[in-house]
């Protein structure tokens, strides 16, 4: 927030004033207060491999991020395009594949790839949206502009934390709600089940729609029954469905009842032990079959994650100018491409500068940060970049724009990003805002709550 | 309503109406601890204790005696103990994890404060310091936690399902506590009541400490305006209909809630409860004392599981498969 010491953007003027007077105890009460409710709520998140139900707070953060709405609206409308154009993407290589055969995409990064579906070639999906909820993770660049890390498409979580931050936000501190003009959120789950029933198999007038979870073990659990209950539907598990009759039904006290649209929080592989995992107790057995003869829809579709690989990630910028013959509006995290000759030349050139992944890799794992490594890491890196330079991208280290953040020592810049979320239905609709993650630990650029990151509430001022 | 989603809220009525029992049960002998006989008969009632929730075998295995502090500290913290009381509200609170969405946020709230309140007193050692103080503040969860259900929850099959679930816990349990007395002396080899005068005054403590335990003492009290003896008492436990913890009122509360959630399935359980209601409203004090206040409780336990094993399989997760 701070350009300098002495001077705070403007739009953080207003807070700062309202900070400034306030003791320290109120804040530390405030703090104190907010980590309790937090508690009380059972806003946690599993801890893995504890049967005696440890749970864990996400470390939640007083002070909120505060983007201008002048520049919520150039964010959003870059948001609109992407994702309109991802939509179009997955639609277009589960049918004729033009983006191929017109050589803007190379063949093998689709069809080599694990997150391609060959279940889903030809399938026609309702309104042919894929995506109806997509997580876009954006970094404010050292130039000021929002770049987009990373698309996620494929099951993206979050959102009840931006929800729940601002719940407590305006319950904490009403007087600021008051005196400032925050655009409000709380109408997400509405838009969502809005957009669910939109998608619904043709024919169904009164869809019911249902979140399907991995059950109260799985971290984001708190987040499946959140939703489910914002939007008053069943949350069910796997063992809750069964297929009969080519429809899908769930057990009720009643006996069964159909089912027409699947919010699902389960990864693809993991949908139906005939089709996938044939070990997965967290689908249900025939749900592919069904999917594919149009009689449920399932929201996000199956095989989305071909759009958010990092293989593909590169080409989005291009999806745009091919698909809506727009330049745009959001820049990607410039990209070097290793199997571009020219990319591999520049990578060699500045590998202690840059960071390495690989293209299929997740979880951080075979990835050289450049500033970090070992004379022999990097040496190591160049062989292996030289042998299968197909297998790599690189980016510079990216330098996280940081946000005023409680600490133990008082208030200090911390690393932040932002992840809004678009649904797609009969038309897209984005609340303003999204999460905002920080990094609590100083100098860490690691905003995951799994290793120590915190959220913040999100404003978007007028 | 997804079956599975009824199940825990089934179970989830359940495990706190029996962790609220528990306690009552507690407060039975605490209270009996309290007389001037009492060291003698000591381990006779801890073991009637064990004895009537059937638990006396588990309790064996992993304690070799059986003093207050051992059994005390089996029915409230063993996590070994499925029915111990931080068990129960263990597992209430995993049902309602389960489908908090189904659960009002007043509801989920007093379940996950009551879980993190367990802790704090676990922590503090309070059930082995102060057992009275401990089952008080049990009972008082389970109060809170039937009032946020009643007072903030829509009236519809999930909240007959947590009701079935409080009643037929509760009027097994009010049957295990009328028998207690029985097992205590079975323990000691004599089924019946001997009738010295010293064991007069002894039995008077006893059905005293049993009203108590169920809230009940002061209601015999204006009822019968009377000295207390064991045909009233276990009439008023057996009986009255406007006696809430008493067997008739717990099964005319199962009938009713029974016939909101009626599918094809349920006919037959409806009839059998039905049966019982009828038993009960119409049965006489002297008909249930003459086989014996444990033959008939006994029966009453029978057929009250039944039930409850039916309703799992018509409407619930079928206890085979839980």
């Amino acid at each position: 927030m701070s350009a300098g010491e002495a001077d705070p953007r403007a739009h953080y003027r207003e807070f700062g004033a309202w900070l400034a007077g306030q003791s320290a105890e109120s804040i530390a009460a405030k703090r104190a207060e907010a980590d309790l409710i937090f508690h009380r709520v059972g806003i946690t998140f599993a801890v893995h491999g504890d049967d005696q139900g440890t749970e864990r707070l996400i470390p939640f953060d007083v002070i909120p991020r505060i983007i201008p709405v002048a520049e919520w609206r150039r964010i959003e409308a870059g948001l609109r395009q992407r994702v309109q154009a991802l939509n179009l993407f997955l639609h277009d290589i589960y049918h004729e594949q033009s983006i191929v055969n017109a050589g803007v995409l190379p063949p093998e990064h689709v069809f080599c790839n694990e997150q391609y579906r060959p279940e889903m070639q030809g399938v026609d999906v309702p309104a042919g949206i894929y995506a109806h909820i997509t997580g876009v993770d954006l970094i404010r660049a050292q130039d000021g502009s929002f770049q987009v890390l990373e698309d996620n498409l494929r099951v993206p979580s979050g959102v009840s934390y931006m929800l729940e931050d601002r719940n407590m936000m305006m319950r904490l501190f009403p007087e600021l709600f008051a005196r400032n003009k925050v655009a409000p959120v709380a109408h997400y789950p509405d838009l969502l089940l809005e957009n669910l029933r939109a998608v619904a198999p043709e024919g169904v007038t009164d869809p019911t729609v249902v979140v399907l979870t991995p059950g109260m073990y799985n971290s984001a659990y708190f987040e499946h029954a959140f939703l489910a209950q914002q939007m008053g539907v069943e949350l069910v598990e796997g063992k809750d469905l069964f297929v009969e009759d080519e429809q899908i039904f769930m057990r009720t006290t009643h006996g069964p009842r159909r089912v027409d649209v699947i919010y699902r929080r389960v990864d693809d592989g993991f949908l139906d032990p005939l089709a996938f995992h044939p070990s997965s107790q967290l689908g249900a057995p025939g749900l592919l079959a069904v999917y594919r003869a149009g009689r449920v829809a399932l929201a996000n579709a199956i095989g989305t994650g071909v759009a958010d690989d990092k293989s593909v990630y590169p080409f989005v910028p291009e999806m745009i100018r091919f698909y809506l013959d727009e330049e745009p509006l959001l820049a990607n995290v410039p990209t070097w491409q290793c199997r571009r000759p020219d990319h591999l030349s520049h990578v060699l050139a500045h590998l202690p500068e840059l960071v390495v992944k690989e293209v299929h890799g997740a979880g951080g794992y075979g990835m050289l940060i450049g500033p970090a490594a070992t004379r022999s890491e990097l040496e190591e890196f160049r062989r292996r970049l030289r042998a299968r330079p197909s297998n790599y991208i690189a980016q510079p280290t990216i330098a996280l724009s940081t946000c005023p953040t409680f600490v133990d020592a008082g208030i200090a810049p911390r690393h932040i990003d932002l992840r809004p979320f678009v649904l797609s239905g009969k038309e897209i609709s984005i609340v303003p805002g999204g999460l905002t993650r920080v990094a609590l630990r100083e100098g860490s650029l690691v905003v995951n709550s799994s290793q120590g990151g915190g959220t913040k509430d999100t404003w978007v001022l007028e | 309503m997804l079956s599975r989603t009824a199940d825990h809220l089934f179970w989830l009525a359940r495990y706190t109406e029996r962790a609220e029992n528990t306690a009552r049960m507690l407060d039975v002998n605490l209270q009996a601890s309290l007389l001037p006989n009492f060291a003698a008969s000591a381990e006779l009632l801890w073991r009637g204790a064990l004895g009537i929730s059937e638990l006396q075998e588990q309790f064996d295995e992993r304690y070799d005696a059986v003093t207050q502090a051992n059994v005390i500290r089996f029915l409230t913290v063993d996590s070994s103990n499925r029915s111990s009381i931080a068990a129960c509200l263990y597992a209430a609170r995993e049902n309602a994890r389960a489908v908090r969405g189904a659960l009002t946020t007043e509801v989920w709230e007093t379940i996950n404060a009551t879980w993190l309140e367990l802790r704090t007193k676990l922590r503090d050692r309070l059930p082995e310091r102060d057992p009275l103080e401990f089952s008080e503040w049990v009972k008082h969860r389970s109060h809170l936690f039937r009032g946020v259900i009643i007072g903030t929850m829509l009236k519809d099959e999930g909240w007959h399902f947590a009701r079935l679930g409080t009643f037929l816990e509760r009027a097994d349990n009010t049957a295990r506590i009328l028998d207690v007395r029985y097992h205590a002396l079975a323990e000691q080899g004599s089924p019946r009541p001997p009738a010295g005068p010293g064991e007069q005054r002894v039995d008077f403590h006893h059905w005293a400490a049993v009203l108590r335990s169920v809230s009940a003492f002061e209601v015999y009290r204006r009822v019968y305006s009377d000295v207390i003896t064991p045909a009233r008492v276990a009439e008023l436990l057996v009986l009255r209909p406007d006696m809430p913890r008493s067997l008739l009122h717990c099964v005319n509360e199962v009938v009713s809630n029974l016939a909101q959630v009626r599918n094809r399935h349920s006919g037959e359980t409806e009839r059998r409860a039905g049966a019982l209601q009828a038993d009960l409203h119409y049965g006489r004090i002297e008909d249930v004392l003459r086989s014996g206040l444990h033959v008939y409780l006994t029966t009453f336990l029978d057929r009250i599981n039944d039930v409850g094993n039916r309703i799992s399989t018509d409407f619930l997760v079928p206890l085979s498969a839980a």
